[in-house]
């Protein structure tokens, strides 16, 4: 199953679940990361990490290893 | 009169303070990034006869998690204090702002949407079909664009409406799937996705979004934040707005600098015309008015152009590309990402970067922050830190002068910005130990500053009270000083005797004793480190004046300054306690003497340690 550390830069791809619980997992869904929801990587950060993705509407970082609890259809 | 509340809500970065600020004419400092406010702000203004009191919440994404901002914000609109609530929503991106304004709805009754930034949607080719949300939504939605004043009368007469006669509150609109039997998270992702998807089809029906509206942006992004050219041009932007500070200020500070001093015989006749005592006469114009006339000389043009410059790139949205640019280092070192943030509202000043890191939530990172923030140089470092460079390390005059001073400033900062990383990074392998928290940043759509705007807020605001401030403490210490230097004790004055006590510390570190005893008496403000440095040398004996930075340059030399004094005097600019004002600060934000201690040690041992090292290294 990939995650969306593992989105390549310019690709689109849909979040299927979130593998993390309590505050981190509300602030995620906050932010427009829930199941269903529609991402797109938009841009890496000159160290390759965090990454900028498109998410309903706006754009949010995320570093690498908060990426790799969401899981893709 | 009748009086009515009115609560301010939205996203961070939407322009909520832009708002706040043109309808009640309170001068809010607004930055385009997120978690700018920290605390609710309150103004007022009076409209039909009635005043409301604006009540500007915290910015935040959701009223469901449980960060400090979001906290203050839920408790507020839950309370039922406001008779209204205002959501400030961003044109350009309506559909992450309807996410809020739909739970903002579910918790309390009237509601109006502002649509703002209507004038940057346009820019855009964005339509926004305002009927049709009010439609949709069932309740009032005005249109601004707040820093032009676009649509405010509308948004005061809706808020009028809305306290007199609301409308009867809309009917559920969200659709909440069927949550029984589902565990904890499922449901969290029920209501959200429910949320979300609501928000989603509104913004379909009533946005109107052309392919390319954000292709600018995404050209700007990738010119400030990828990994050919984004580090280059941060560097080079940065050396830009010193570059244009130190040219900027070179001719009206030497300006100014002539005629405050040109000033200073003519109120010394004056003081002897009303026979005032000589010695009180001394202490007013040697002390205090020549403490007072170099900070303003020397601190006043740097500002006046530093800051304006400063709130243009931050106005611009450039500043969370600076963090997105920094986080990597920033999780290396085990701190928040926002830390460049508030290490950014450092170099305006430590006490404000130091209250800034309220809005790291992790109480972990949020220290680091707090306890490392004093490691860049605040605006009353800079014209030290210029003066140091221009004085002994430019030869060149002209355009190679400024732009070798410019290169050499940029590399302090580098510096700056490498100590700090490395103290966090030693913060969090002992004391604070941890792993970082997660992290998410809001890259905002670009705006074109208002630069008339800009320049005079930052005037008005920041400079101006950066510079009373300033004043206020250079005046009493400017006293103080003269008393040091002239009240004898033994066979030399106060002063002297304290610049011999510290003498072989100081000479340890590449210095000496005076310049020692000018940064722990300038502990009040740094601003005023030189001015007693020169009263220090001054009372020794050598009479010279110092009008300029030639002048200034003469006397230093003739008091057995080298280059190696210079660097290591440049160093200890850098690095030491934090001023007075900043200490409160860290005590008030942490909670705890102990942890101001470590904040006061810890670049205070950094500079001791680097300056022993480069006098050893140079000798």
């Amino acid at each position: 199953m990939s995650t969306l550390d593992q989105l390549p830069v310019g690709s689109n791809a849909t979040v299927a679940s979130l593998t993390l619980t309590g505050n981190k997992r509300r602030r995620l869904l906050d932010l427009g990361f829930a199941p269903g929801s529609a991402v797109r990587a938009l841009q890496e950060s000159p160290w390759g990490d965090p990454v900028a993705y498109a998410v309903h509407g706006a754009v949010i970082a995320l570093r690498r290893e908060d990426a790799k609890r969401i899981t893709l259809v | 009169m009748a009086s009515y509340t009115i609560a301010l809500a939205g996203n961070p970065n939407v322009g909520k303070s832009t708002v706040f600020n043109a309808l009640t004419n309170l001068h809010q400092h607004t930055g385009n990034w997120p978690g700018k406010t920290v605390a609710t702000a309150r103004g007022t203004f009076t409209y039909g006869g009635e005043t409301y009191t604006l009540v500007d919440l915290p910015g935040t994404y959701s009223l469901l998690a449980d960060s400090a901002e979001e906290e203050i914000a839920r408790d507020y609109i839950r309370s039922g204090e406001a008779d209204a609530t205002v959501v400030v929503a961003d044109a350009t991106c309506l559909e992450r702002n309807l996410n809020l304004t739909l739970q903002v709805m579910e918790c309390t009754h009237p509601v109006i949407l502002c649509v703002n930034l209507l004038d940057e949607a346009e820019k855009k080719g964005i339509a926004v079909d305002l009927t049709a949300l009010q439609d949709a939504l069932g309740i009032p939605v005005i249109g601004t664009a707040a820093g032009g004043g676009r649509g405010l009368d509308a948004l005061r007469a809706a808020v009028r409406q809305a306290v007199h006669t609301p409308l009867p509150p809309p009917p559920p609109i969200v659709s909440y799937p069927d949550t029984e039997g589902l565990c904890a998270d499922q449901r969290q992702d029920a209501i959200a996705g429910a949320l979300l998807t609501r928000a989603r089809e509104l913004a379909a029906a009533a946005v109107r979004t052309p392919e390319d509206a954000h292709r600018r942006d995404r050209r700007l992004d990738r010119l400030f934040t990828s990994k050919a050219t984004g580090i280059p041009v941060m560097l080079l932007l940065l050396g830009a707005v010193f570059w244009l500070t130190i040219t900027g200020a070179n001719v009206p500070s030497e300006l100014l600098s002539r005629l405050l001093f040109s000033l200073q015989e003519p109120l010394r006749s004056a003081l002897a015309y009303i026979h005032l005592p000589a010695l009180l006469q001394s202490a007013l114009v040697d002390g205090v008015y020549r403490t007072v006339a170099w900070v303003v000389s020397v601190m006043l043009p740097p500002m006046a152009i530093f800051f304006p410059l400063f709130t243009l790139l931050e106005d611009a949205g450039y500043l969370p590309r600076v963090a997105f640019n920094l986080d990597h280092h920033f999780k290396c070192a085990g701190a928040c990402g926002r830390q460049s943030l508030t290490m950014c509202m450092g170099f305006g000043c430590n006490a404000c970067g130091v209250m800034g890191c309220r809005i790291i939530d992790s109480p972990r990172e949020r220290l680091i922050a707090i306890l490392t923030n004093s490691f860049v140089p605040c605006n009353g470092r800079f014209p030290t830190l210029i003066a140091l460079i221009t004085m002994f390390f430019v030869t060149g005059s002209g355009l190679t002068g400024s732009l070798l001073s410019a290169a050499l400033l940029l590399a302090a900062i580098v510096l700056a910005v490498a100590m700090t990383l490395l103290a966090s990074r030693l913060l969090s392998r002992t004391v604070l130990k941890g792993t970082p928290s997660s992290f998410s940043l809001e890259l905002p759509p670009y705006r074109m500053p208002r630069v008339g705007q800009v320049i005079l807020r930052s005037v008005l605001d920041r400079t101006l009270f950066v510079l009373g401030r300033a004043v206020m403490v250079a005046a009493p210490a400017g006293l103080l000083i003269w008393l040091l230097a002239n009240l004898p004790a033994g066979d030399a004055s106060l002063l002297s005797a304290g610049a011999r006590l510290l003498d072989p510390l100081g000479r340890a570190m590449g210095l000496d004793g005076m310049i020692l005893l000018a940064f722990l008496l300038g502990f009040p403000a740094n601003e005023i480190v030189i001015p007693i440095l020169l009263m220090g040398y001054l009372s020794a004996g050598s009479l010279t004046d110092y009008a300029t930075l030639g002048e200034l340059k003469a006397l230093l030399l003739a008091n057995g300054w080298t280059l190696r004094t210079a660097f290591c005097a440049a160093l200890f600019t850098l690095f030491h306690f934090p001023c007075g004002t900043t200490c409160l600060t860290i005590r008030r934000e942490s909670g705890s003497w102990k942890w101001t201690a470590l904040g006061v040690a810890l670049p205070t041992a950094a500079g001791v340690v680097l300056c022993m090292a480069v006098n050893l290294l140079l000798h």
